[in-house]
């Protein structure tokens, strides 16, 4: 019943939401942020992540503890509670789960390609896949030669190939025309998750439509800032900026005419959240654009706790857990570096 | 259009469709007559009145406490993975038994949750009282035409069967409002213990419409006399 979700949605979700919400729950707070930052060495941060929900996460096991350890365990620690989650889930909460796959196997695939390019080997790249992209072709990505190629004898058969449709008609696989194809197959995954999420209807719209909308302004944003001095034009970037942001239609149309970064500070002037975005630090603080533009995804996904019985919390909980992951490695890598004056460059959740 | 939609569509249209050539074909052939309210009420008996009242509210009652445990039941199973302290905590142990000798409750305490739980049950257990309360009123008359019956009798079927539809759906959507109320309950009890007391304040404002229920349906049948 969609007019009520409440009504029905626990029947086939409840344990799963207050799962993901017991979850959230051990989210690292910024006082458990603060106490890391304070640590000298890798083993102090170990024993205060022990006193958190991580607990015997990074003790177990007799390795050296390195910073590549710990990725390592918090990116396995991700990958098992959200495989516990899908493997739990029905339909459409499964659907929506795989939704968020996807965008890892559109990056798994590119990396493929690029790889395959470089006439690396397959199975030296495979362990470098994120875990959670992972289809059963994946290892015989490499030895398409051209997109149509790729696409009939690989992907037809994956969930990848209902974004195919505009990628195809890529003449080349080149360096360039991979990541052309990245994008096009993104900016496809994004609407029809997009469209998918409006047709959920009820708070999963409410929630997630702005973060997705968010998502793909982002996108475009980065796109044309990335395009500064390489040969892609403006037509050929609009061909790419997906279209169910903010931005869509009059922002997208003067992006794809500027020319350098102050024409698309301007273009982002219209709109009061990214003008904030792009505006100037105050100085001291050595943001970057793209910090910003993850500061503002945390706080939007942290508003889906603020609302029950809608699937939003399954996404939000992902990002935040990847947000904190990265987070942790900063702090890690700045103790390790001894740097500490940026150590307080990580975004706080909750 | 997906299988519900059109499942839901093609039973709509049927059935008003139904309606609309049944209507047409009386009116057309003056058998106009026929539709008789009257003639509807004075001869279905009492006693059907009276078990339709008696099944609503027991039926209706207890899908109201169904929905509301379901709802409320999964997000306690779901919340006390990481936070079990929010399912039933028993606290008995062999000296407080011995202190308490004669007090058959000892120190345990119901935990959050299942109160919760208990608000829902009571919504059922309203509606199997009020089912018993109304079908001891019925009791057996000898007439057969609609004279012979008399006023008393029609007006105590009626009665029953008001009753019971009174008392059914109030339970009903009582149950779902604590339903919902207590998932919120729970989940929110997982994150912070504090929370459960101020939301069950809530949980028992949802609670009385089903007792309003039950206090207007024994009003109803408070003047039932079924017999000769």
């Amino acid at each position: 019943m969609s007019l009520y979700p409440e009504l029905s949605f626990n029947v086939d979700h409840g344990y799963l939401e207050g799962l993901v919400r017991g979850l959230k729950a051990g989210i690292l707070t910024r006082s458990d942020y603060h106490n890391l930052a304070q640590c000298d060495t890798l083993e102090d941060m170990k024993l205060h992540l022990q006193s958190t929900d991580y607990g015997s996460l990074l003790t177990a096991g007799n390795e050296d503890l390195t910073v590549s350890l710990i990725d390592h365990r918090l990116k396995e620690n991700i990958l098992t509670e959200f495989r516990c989650l899908r493997s739990h889930s029905l339909p459409p909460l499964s659907t929506f789960l795989d939704y968020i796959t996807y965008s890892y196997m559109i990056d798994n695939v590119v990396m493929l390609i690029t790889g395959a390019l470089k006439q690396r080997d397959v199975a030296e790249l495979l362990p470098r896949c994120h875990p959670l992209g992972m289809f059963d072709q994946m290892a015989a990505v490499g030895i398409a030669r051209t997109p149509a190629e790729l696409y009939s004898a690989i992907l037809v058969d994956t969930p990848l190939a209902l974004f195919f449709q505009d990628a195809v008609s890529e003449a080349n696989l080149d360096e360039m025309g991979a990541e052309i194809i990245r994008n096009k197959l993104y900016k496809a995954y994004l609407e029809a998750f997009y469209k998918f999420c409006q047709e959920s209807g009820g708070a999963t719209k409410n929630i997630m439509c702005p973060i997705l909308e968010f998502e793909a302004d982002r996108r475009a944003f980065i796109i044309t800032v990335n395009s500064f001095g390489t040969d892609l034009s403006g037509v050929g970037r609009s061909a790419l900026y997906p279209s169910c942001g903010r931005l869509y239609p009059e922002g997208l149309r003067l992006l794809a005419r500027a020319e350098d970064y102050e024409q698309v500070k301007a273009v982002a002037d219209y709109y009061p959240d990214y003008k904030l975005i792009f505006d100037e630090p105050e100085a001291g603080s050595s943001r970057t654009l793209e910090d910003r533009f993850f500061e503002r995804e945390v706080k939007l996904n942290t508003l889906a706790f603020l609302e029950q019985f809608h699937l939003g919390v399954f996404y939000s909980y992902l990002k935040l857990k990847e947000q904190e992951a990265r987070n942790i490695i900063w702090i890690a890598e700045c103790v390790t570096q001894r740097q500490k004056s940026k150590i307080d460059n990580y975004i706080p959740i909750f | 259009m997906n299988g519900h939609a059109i499942l839901y569509t093609g039973v709509t249209l049927a059935f008003w469709s139904t309606i609309l050539i049944v209507g047409i074909c009386y009116t057309i052939f003056d058998l106009g007559f026929r539709f008789d309210v009257a003639w509807f009420l004075t001869e279905t008996s009492p006693f059907m009145w009276a078990n339709l009242g008696i099944g609503l509210a027991i039926s209706l009652s207890v899908v109201g406490a169904a929905w509301g445990i379901y709802i409320t039941g999964s997000s306690i199973i779901g919340g006390g993975v990481k936070a079990p302290r929010i399912k039933t905590k028993n606290l008995v142990s062999s000296e407080d038994i011995k202190t308490v000798i004669g007090c058959p409750i000892g120190r345990r305490t119901i935990g959050p949750a299942s109160s919760s739980i208990i608000f829902c049950e009571a919504v059922a257990i309203y509606g199997i009282i009020m089912a018993i309360v109304i079908s001891n009123m019925a009791e057996s008359f000898s007439g057969t035409t609609p004279e012979t019956i008399g006023a008393r009798n029609y007006q105590a079927g009626y009665s029953m069967f008001g009753a019971g539809l009174t008392v059914g759906f109030s339970n009903l959507f009582c149950g779902i409002c604590v339903g919902i109320v207590g998932s919120g309950a729970a989940l929110a009890d997982a994150q912070n213990g504090s929370l459960f007391v101020k939301i069950l304040i809530v949980e028992i404002f949802g609670s009385a419409i089903g007792l309003f229920g039950v206090i207007v349906a024994i009003l109803q049948t408070s003047k039932v006399k079924m017999g000769d």
